[in-house]
């Protein structure tokens, strides 16, 4: 199974349905061996993806290769993939042996009695193999779902929000699980979420997709901390989006005028040159810190805000800071106990290092991507 | 994990409930009651009643009243006169089951997963002949299947039949009734429970190296088997009781036990012989379910 070459990439990839355009000429490469995740809303095109390479949808346009196979016409019980589905859909008239071995006793594999054995003891559910998918939890459940497609050890694992019937807790743990397992046996995962902190938790890359794109790809920190668009901005983590004037710009740094006062930003986080622009700062990026009590000591420095609402949530405070043209922006602490906590209505000075922020074209909707109760559910 | 302490106290029955559960059982069963008049009146009496009548002594007429002797001979006389009607009765209602199947499959599998919108116009479609009459539309079978009428003609242009040959007063005729009239009973219960399949199984056997038609064989057709047994049960049983389709359809020689019971109970009065019969009849069909649904194992389903 980990012959070289044998990276997933789609090409082109579009599908329309009707009118709508679910995923648009997407191309995008995975690595052998890699963890990489699929993040968006939903509606984004990120399940539509997932099912495309399955072959359970087939593409308006484009194509979808493993290695230098091309895989587009073929259908899903021809391809070196399986997966995970969302409900699992395990067979409810079958055991939980029965369930992992159907795969290979359909490939007419001799040995199905001792490989579907030791995929069981993988995921820790030996003792269950005789009972009916009905009598397990979810979290079980789940994991017999990840046995039934592993076992047949496929190029490539498609895995459709696997974790999104599980309750909190128990997601962390198959997080870390899910996570084992794929560096244990070197198989690429493709994974589908809406869950932000999911997707940076266990993927070496991740593909925020929204309407149908792309909007940006890579390592889940740089993603974090550098990102592109409002909607990644957004999506990732929440940010504080202030709007500003370009004043100058050099190969280093990128001088801002926010509301009278200048502003730096590192040039390789500044994705717009001229003209009006985005600053986005992360909240647990920015000290707040009482008026005039701090120097300015090479940092971005800005001031007349007055602490609007304190919320304690035990590892850190989050602090809501009215500023003077009408914003609130938002701050986070850490919870360590070095300085005094801001009450309600003091007068503070914010600041932060110019490489923690970034520039983004303010003609893109500064409210993008941020989650909604809807999207959270 | 688990905290047994309050595990046990949580196990302890609330205050309150203790007097009201055995309360509300009973109001349970009250509701029962209606059901259970209805059958003990309609169902339980006349079958008791039945069975009692079967053992009269036949030499009685309904005009010079029964004298109850306990005649078991009754059954024995019954058998050897009727055993090929049973015989007949059966292989019909079996061949006309099997045909339903095999017809009603596809077709409720297209509702359930091909129909789409037109899945409400299509399970109308499936239950409209109920709006007329089950007699009026057997006659209708009489008029197509005739020696005169299209599908004789037609047969026999092609001389699949030959030029004498005929469709009506046939076991073909009368099967084929059969097998109209009890379709819907075999394709509603296979459509509720083809409905009940999750489309993501079939997606999911096609991802774990399933062709559609081993998909089909290990996941889809297990899935429906409780609606393969009702909609079996369902046309299996009323078929191998009907009269109508062999009385219009075909000739005495199509006759099933239906019609020998129906004529010892209008035409020859011989209500010992016809009770008697109607016993038999209900006695084979109970063990032939028995065993079928024993078989069928449909409590393994979920």
């Amino acid at each position: 199974m980990s012959q070289g070459g044998r990276d997933l990439r789609l090409e082109g990839v579009t599908k329309r349905f009707g009118d709508f355009v679910a995923v648009d000429d997407l191309t995008l490469s995975v690595p052998q061996g890699s963890f990489f995740a699929l993040l968006g809303p939903s509606g984004c095109g990120k399940t539509t993806t997932l099912r495309i390479i399955a072959g359970l949808e087939d593409p308006t346009q484009g194509q979808v290769f493993i290695g230098e196979e091309d895989i587009t016409g073929l259908r899903p019980y021809k391809r070196p993939v399986n997966t995970v589905f969302q409900s699992y859909a395990l067979f409810p008239h079958l055991s939980i042996a029965e369930n992992v071995a159907f795969g290979l006793r359909r490939r007419g594999i001799k040995d199905f009695k001792s490989r579907t054995r030791d995929m069981l003891g993988l995921v820790q559910l030996e003792p269950y193999a005789d009972r009916r998918p009905a009598q397990l939890s979810g979290g079980q459940q789940q994991r017999v779902a990840l046995a039934r497609a592993l076992v047949n050890e496929p190029g490539v694992l498609l895995l459709d929000e696997p974790l999104g019937a599980l309750d909190l807790k128990l997601r962390r743990q198959m997080q870390i699980e899910l996570k084992r397992i794929q560096t244990e046996i070197d198989v690429t995962f493709v994974h589908v979420t809406h869950d932000q902190e999911e997707a940076m938790t266990m993927a070496d890359t991740i593909a925020v997709m929204n309407n149908g794109v792309i909007e940006q790809m890579g390592h889940p920190e740089e993603l974090y901390e550098n990102p592109e668009t409002t909607f990644v901005a957004n999506f990732l983590g929440q940010s504080n989006l202030i709007v500003t004037e370009v004043l100058s710009s050099s190969p280093e740094r990128v001088s801002v005028d926010c509301h009278g006062q200048q502003l730096e930003i590192d040039s390789a986080r500044s994705h717009t040159d001229s003209g009006r622009g985005w600053l986005g700062v992360r909240p647990e990026k920015i000290t707040a810190t009482a008026r005039g009590a701090e120097g300015r000591n090479g940092a971005n420095l800005l001031s007349g805000g007055r602490v609007s609402d304190v919320s304690f949530v035990g590892v850190s405070t989050q602090y809501l800071v009215a500023m003077p043209w009408g914003q609130e922006l938002m701050v986070f602490e850490q919870n360590t106990g070095q300085r005094a906590q801001l009450r309600n209505g003091d007068e503070v000075d914010l600041a932060w290092a110019p490489e923690h922020a970034f520039l983004l074209d303010a003609r893109q909707d500064a409210h993008a991507g941020v989650m909604t109760p809807e999207d959270l559910e | 994990m688990t905290h047994p302490a309050s595990v046990q106290s949580t196990g302890e029955t609330p205050p309150g409930t203790g007097t009201t559960t055995p309360q509300r059982a009973r109001r349970g069963w009250l509701l029962l009651v209606p059901g259970m008049l209805w059958l003990a009146l309609f169902f339980l009496f006349p079958t008791v009643q039945l069975f009692f009548t079967s053992l009269y002594d036949p030499a009685g007429s309904y005009i010079s009243g029964y004298q109850m002797t306990w005649e078991f001979r009754n059954y024995l006389d019954a058998v050897v006169d009727t055993w090929n009607l049973f015989a007949r009765s059966f292989a019909y209602a079996g061949i006309a089951t099997a045909l339903c199947l095999i017809l009603g499959y596809p077709l409720a599998y297209a509702i359930a997963f091909k129909a789409g919108r037109w899945k409400n116009v299509m399970l109308v479609l499936v239950i409209a002949p109920f709006f007329t009459s089950f007699l009026l539309r057997t006659l209708s079978w009489a008029a197509i299947l005739s020696d005169q009428g299209p599908v004789t003609q037609f047969l026999q242009t092609i001389a699949i039949l030959p030029d004498d040959g005929r469709l009506l007063a046939t076991p073909v005729a009368v099967i084929a009734g059969l097998t109209y009239n009890f379709l819907p009973f075999m394709t509603l219960p296979l459509y509720a429970s083809l409905d009940k399949v999750d489309y993501r199984l079939i997606e999911a056997a096609g991802d774990l190296y399933s062709s559609p038609v081993t998909g089909f064989r290990n996941v889809t057709f297990p899935l429906s088997l409780p609606g393969v047994v009702s909609g079996t049960l369902l046309t299996f049983i009323p078929a191998s009781g009907d009269y109508i389709n062999a009385e219009l359809l075909g000739t005495p020689k199509q006759y099933m036990i239906g019609n020998r019971i129906q004529a010892a109970f209008i035409t020859e009065k011989d209500y010992p012989l016809a009770a008697s019969l109607s016993i038999i009849l209900m006695a084979i069909v109970l063990v032939m379910v028995i065993f079928y649904v024993r078989r069928a194992g449909t409590e393994k389903l979920v």
